[in-house]
């Protein structure tokens, strides 16, 4: 009803959403929409958004000037967001926090010029969430994460489509994930699962990823030099970092140029460590029956790793590389079998660098068999 | 009837339309327009407050664009603050709290030509707190409603004697919320006993805000003064040293959203004037979810350098990617912005 009061979509979306009451559907009609402010709802439950479709409603924060996300979406409760683009917001696309119960599907957050640093971090970011879905949607363009969700539980991610994003699906220290079909390419990294130190939410855990395509992800790192992000190296396809029980299982990972999948601890990212409750190591992770593939070629070598593994492997880095960083108080380790053909490398970071030319001479262990835990997966005999 | 109807009549009944049609929304809890409240007796915009209306003010401001402000409380009738061991007050249901900010059109003459902007009146309901914020018109005869927050085109001159021209902006109801907001609930920043533990100057003389509250039955439970804290005012340097002057600046320009239970807890970056860990402070801190707010640089602070810490890149910043708060201010607060620079100058490695 407010729609009638004001001619300016900017003002009338803003009220509707101050004014929703429990159940209602709020609209954004068809058209290519100039928004300048950040769109907020607050404390507001079963409310749905709801364009015509990705295509048809496109709210543009081409020349936002006030308030860093798009549409911003605080302490809520069953919130659906459906069928539009939010475009070239100066900070996040759209930002979720504080909300228990929140739906993507077919929302596209983009920015238009292609991958650039002055891009907004986040596209899709749900943080400090619970239940959270984010299916059939789609992120460009995010110079952090394009489906980002964070410091959350008991999260699904299906079906979406991400590139040209510095990492497109990002899970961190966020609990009962599930990541699966979902078609992650053209960014620097695929799909990466973090846990940091020094959040509020400590610690991740239980996520599953599986059946995805990610292929291709030999973008340049554009995310500013400061954010753990930007220091992914390009080429990489699923990254775990100091994360402890994820399973990754059934995708299909092909020419990612520098890492396939990388299992790493905190180390690998040589900040310091000052929060007492963090646990830096990875343990009980799982990779298996996924179907690894990459043309002959250099890593990037324009970081450190890169070059290491260039040195070492030249054209034919290995798809599966661990740091050999084993968390001491979890007996649990890395399992890894059943990849067909995939060829794995262990860095042992503990032993291989004490010396500059360390790298050159040292052992890496290729051997897998240490690695195969003997496990049967429930899904191996059913889908191979 | 419509020609019997100003304009300005028209756009005070506009929220009570938007009221009509809304009741369930908290928007009931507010009036259309600010002398619907009584407040203030004579001509509005000078602000003289009936009894029970009481003026205060806070030793260290939220940076507004460089407006002036003028803060009064209203308490019901017969009720009091109740004093918590934590600093803060317990407010009785129907207190109200009333902010007008305002320019002098010449900062060296503060006292005249005023334009009034904005009224923003907290309300404590009976869902809680709530904020409205009323923009006044042009004739600065009223201040209405608006919810959805309004853009205003701001002119002054400032004290270095330079015109500065720019596009303020009201907050809107959710925005209101956006800062004022712990575990999901609404809560007054200013009135905490630590910010108002100074001298005002009252039409009767000079006293301690909270003795003056005290004798006048507004505040139950006050212990002793000597044991109360106090925040000095940044903007005196007389009131504290360097690091004193810097924390209260960031406590009361970040504290609200980057403390434990507030959305800028995100990050794990605390800058409330109790915290003591270096890390949740920002000291060689690396960014978290700042994106390209972090200009390129690896951590919140580092020691000695003030051009290298994200803190003071945001705070330079007027890009709304980029910049810190996120809300609240088109322009640098060049001063605020000095004095952090020189606590980072002076803090040890």
């Amino acid at each position: 009803m407010a729609g009638l009061l004001f001619a300016n979509i900017e003002k009338n979306l803003q009220t509707q959403f101050i004014l929703a009451e429990p159940g209602d559907t709020i609209t954004i009609p068809e058209g290519l929409h100039p928004i300048r402010g950040t769109l907020s709802v607050e404390g507001k439950s079963d409310l749905v958004i709801r364009g015509q479709s990705m295509d048809q409603s496109i709210l543009s924060f081409l020349n936002q000037d006030e308030g860093a996300q798009g549409i911003s979406i605080t302490n809520s409760t069953n919130i659906t967001l459906e069928g539009f683009t939010v475009q070239d917001t100066k900070g996040d696309a759209i930002k979720i926090q504080y909300t228990d119960g929140i739906v993507f599907r077919h929302v596209k957050a983009e920015w238009t010029g292609g991958p650039k640093e002055t891009n907004g971090a986040y596209g899709l970011y749900p943080v400090q969430c619970q239940n959270v879905l984010i299916e059939n949607s789609v992120s460009i363009g995010a110079s952090d994460a394009g489906i980002y969700v964070g410091q959350s539980n008991d999260i699904v991610v299906r079906y979406n489509t991400a590139y040209d994003n510095v990492a497109g699906i990002e899970i961190e220290n966020s609990n009962n994930a599930e990541v699966y079909e979902n078609h992650s390419y053209h960014n620097a990294g695929g799909i990466l699962i973090f846990d940091l130190p020094d959040l509020v939410q400590k610690k991740g855990g239980n996520v599953r990823v599986f059946n995805n395509l990610v292929e291709s992800n030999n973008l340049f790192n554009f995310a500013p030099p400061g954010s753990i992000v930007g220091k992914v190296i390009p080429g990489t396809g699923i990254l775990i970092l100091a994360c402890s029980n994820v399973h990754v299982y059934q995708n299909t990972i092909l020419n990612n140029k520098s890492v396939g999948t990388g299992v790493v601890s905190y180390f690998m990212t040589e900040e310091a460590i000052k929060d007492s409750l963090y646990n830096p190591y990875t343990a009980d992770v799982h990779i298996y029956n996924n179907t690894f593939d990459r043309w002959a070629g250099l890593p990037e070598l324009g970081y450190d790793i890169g070059k290491l593994l260039a040195v070492k492997y030249g054209r034919n880095t290995p798809d599966i590389i661990y740091d050999g960083m084993q968390d001491p108080e979890n007996s649990a380790g890395l399992c890894i079998q059943d990849n067909d053909d995939a060829r794995f490398t262990d860095l042992d970071i503990e032993h291989n660098f004490e010396e500059w030319y360390s790298p050159f001479i040292s052992n890496f262990s290729e051997d897998m068999s240490p690695h195969n835990c003997g496990r049967v997966h429930p899904l191996t005999s059913s889908t191979k | 009837m419509s020609r019997l109807l100003s304009k300005a009549n028209c756009l005070a009944l506009l929220p009570l339309l938007i009221a009509l049609l809304f009741g369930g929304s908290p928007i009931k809890y507010a009036k259309p327009k600010l002398s619907d409240y009584g407040f203030f007796e004579g001509h509005l915009a000078n602000h003289n407050p009936v009894s029970g209306v009481i003026p205060y003010d806070v030793s260290a401001k939220l940076f507004s664009d460089y407006s002036l402000k003028s803060r009064f409380i209203a308490l019901p009738k017969g009720q009091q603050l109740v004093y918590q061991k934590d600093g803060t007050f317990n407010f009785p249901q129907e207190s109200v709290l009333i902010k007008t900010f305002y320019y002098p059109a010449n900062f060296r003459n503060s006292d005249q030509d005023s334009q009034l902007i904005e009224t923003r009146l907290l309300i404590n309901t009976q869902e809680g707190w709530l904020g409205f914020p009323y923009v006044w018109n042009s004739e600065q005869t009223e201040a209405y409603l608006e919810i959805a927050g309004k853009r205003l085109n701001v002119s002054f001159v400032d004290p270095a004697g330079q015109s500065i021209n720019f596009e303020y902006s009201v907050p809107n109801f959710n925005q209101c919320k956006g800062c004022h907001v712990n575990q999901n609930r609404m809560i007054p920043i200013g009135p905490k006993v630590r910010l108002l533990n100074h001298d005002f100057d009252y039409d009767d003389g000079k006293m301690n805000q909270l003795e003056k509250w005290s004798l006048l039955g507004m505040i139950s439970g006050l212990p002793s003064f000597s044991s109360l804290p106090y925040t000095p005012d940044y903007n005196d340097i007389k009131s504290g040293s360097i690091e004193e002057r810097a924390r209260a600046l960031i406590d009361i320009n970040c504290a609200h959203c980057h403390r434990l239970g507030a959305p800028g807890e995100t990050p794990g970056l605390f800058l409330n004037i109790e915290e003591t860990d270096p890390t949740r402070l920002g000291i060689h801190k690396p960014p978290v979810a700042a994106g390209r707010g972090s200009g390129d640089l690896n951590y919140t602070i580092v020691p000695q350098y003030p051009d290298q810490s994200i803190m003071v890149y945001r705070m330079e910043s007027t890009d709304p990617g980029i910049m810190m708060p996120e809300l609240g201010r088109k322009l640098v607060h060049k001063e605020g912005v000095e004095l952090v620079k020189k606590w980072i100058q002076e803090m040890e490695k």
